[in-house]
């Protein structure tokens, strides 16, 4: 199967601006779960509101919230597949860059020392692309996520001891969704790292905030643990927006990588309430759209 | 727990009345500030054209889309999506914000600290917590960009907007010393012992 680099610009631009604008049925159906047990008086008219703001998002086919985030682009490649693996990068890059002057989109991306924003959305490093390969045939996709910087902000890593144990991991978890509070707009997907090396660790985390809602951890370990600290997570009180209530999380999601023999890495990084992803995937059927 | 419609600018006295757990809904005037913007005017002596006396600000930085300048939108801008950031990281600015420019409410999201509490305390002042990432419902309730300053620093500019019905929003932090936050996070920590020995961690 042959890209066609054209079509994956302009589904670069069109995903970035469909993950700001819909939300994904999973998280929909988490709001609902949540609001179904919020005991909190408080609690519940947050979350009436944030259910309300998805409802008019969509009728005005407007962004669900202003941060239109760090833009991050997340492709798999299967086999078959024939592509210019440089001239795609640089076609996310023109079709991120884009969607923020043709829509347009506030651009939140700044030089980190400058402190200079192109108005592209784009910089050094900037969109995130991080590419993967697959064994499914004749099948590319790209999974837009804007990543907000409420949510962000708040990113922990603790090179922890061997000797600490799974105690010292599912601590810091705990620990860090105290210290989060409200400022990363909660409820959120608490996502956690496990392993690794000190950078795989904290991208682990990431995949684990951003990943749909009901997925599981590959690694039976790690989906018994995630299992376990979700069942406890809403137990804090910390509830939407850090005013009270039991919807602190839709769910603490772990990934988890090998890692060294003197190591126990655990990162958390979260995703706020407003968990947007889209996604676009190329197949011999043509281009599709979906989350 | 009371409800208050302001028609801004405020009064001390007003802004006194307030308790934690009453809500807010303002109209008529809001600025818009954020990280750079406040950077520039107290870390760096620049002055606003504004005057923000008894006046309401927001943490946010807009999407805008540059029409020029009309009668409908005499900044030139349009709002396409206009929301809240996150507090925290402006707690230092609350205090000259508030001794300097006569600032009386703060909004945002997630809170702010010790610092904005005394002031609030010492200079009459409060911190309405409106829902962060609801911002397409935040837009509807903004009529129109007015003006706009400090510019260069867009999307990080001092938006002033013409608003209507907005809120209801609640007092999460009044000049009196309430404040929500650390009451829950008071609530939060104590439950931390339990949750982590339902975790079965030993040395909790």
């Amino acid at each position: 199967m042959k890209i066609d680099l054209q079509q994956i610009e302009d589904a670069s631009k069109e995903i970035y601006i469909r993950a700001l604008k819909l939300l994904p049925p999973d998280i929909k159906e988490g709001f609902k779960r949540l609001d179904a047990t919020e005991t909190n008086a408080t609690g519940k008219a947050i979350l009436g509101t944030m259910i309300r703001n998805i409802k008019v998002a969509e009728a005005n086919t407007n962004l669900l919230c202003q941060d239109t985030g760090i833009p991050i682009y997340n492709v798999v490649i299967g086999t078959g597949v024939e592509v210019d693996g440089y001239a795609l990068k640089q076609a996310i890059i023109q079709g991120c860059a884009r969607a923020t002057k043709e829509h347009p989109l506030r651009s939140s991306v700044v030089h980190p020392t400058t402190r200079q924003n192109e108005h592209t959305s784009c910089g050094r490093g900037v969109p995130v692309i991080n590419i993967d390969f697959s064994n499914e045939n004749n099948m590319l996709s790209m999974e837009m996520i804007p990543k907000g910087s409420g949510s962000e902000f708040n990113s922990w890593l603790k090179m922890a001891l061997p000797a600490d144990g799974i105690d010292a991991i599912k601590t810091f978890v705990i620990d860090c969704v105290l210290e989060a509070g409200g400022k990363t707009c909660p409820p959120t997907i608490v996502g956690v790292g496990v392993g690794g090396t000190a950078d795989l660790c904290v991208h682990l985390s990431k995949v684990a905030a951003t990943r749909a809602l009901g997925t599981s951890c590959t690694d039976p370990e790690g989906a018994k643990l995630e299992k376990e600290l979700s069942g406890v997570v809403n137990k804090l009180g910390v509830g939407p927006q850090g005013l009270g209530g039991d919807s602190t999380a839709f769910a603490v999601h772990v990934e988890t990588a090998a890692t060294h023999i003197t190591l126990n890495p655990v990162a958390v990084n979260m995703q706020c309430h407003s968990a947007r992803r889209s996604r676009a995937t190329f197949t011999p059927l043509g281009l599709s759209y979906g989350f | 727990m009371a409800h208050y419609e302001f028609d801004m600018p405020v009064t001390e006295q007003q802004i006194r009345q307030v308790r934690v757990n009453d809500t807010v809904t303002l109209n008529k005037t809001l600025y818009g500030i954020r990280d750079a913007t406040q950077i520039h005017m107290f870390d760096h002596g620049r002055k606003t054209r504004f005057d923000l006396r008894g006046h309401a600000v927001v943490h946010t930085a807009p999407n805008v889309r540059w029409v020029g300048e009309t009668q409908a939108a005499p900044s030139g801008y349009e709002p396409i999506c206009i929301g809240t950031t996150t507090s925290a990281r402006m707690e230092r600015f609350t205090r000259p914000l508030m001794e300097q420019c006569g600032v009386r409410i703060i909004i945002g999201k997630g809170g702010l600290f010790a610092a904005s509490q005394s002031a609030f305390k010492d200079i009459g002042g409060i911190y309405l917590a409106i829902v962060g990432g609801a911002a397409a419902l935040e837009t509807t309730w903004i009529e129109q960009i007015e003006e706009v300053d400090l510019d260069d620093l867009n999307p990080e500019s001092l938006w002033k907007f013409r608003i209507k019905g907005f809120g209801p929003l609640l007092v999460a932090m009044d000049s009196h010393g309430g404040n929500l936050y650390t009451e829950v996070n008071k609530v939060a920590r104590d439950n931390r012992a339990e949750v982590l020995a339902a975790l079965g961690v030993k040395s909790a």
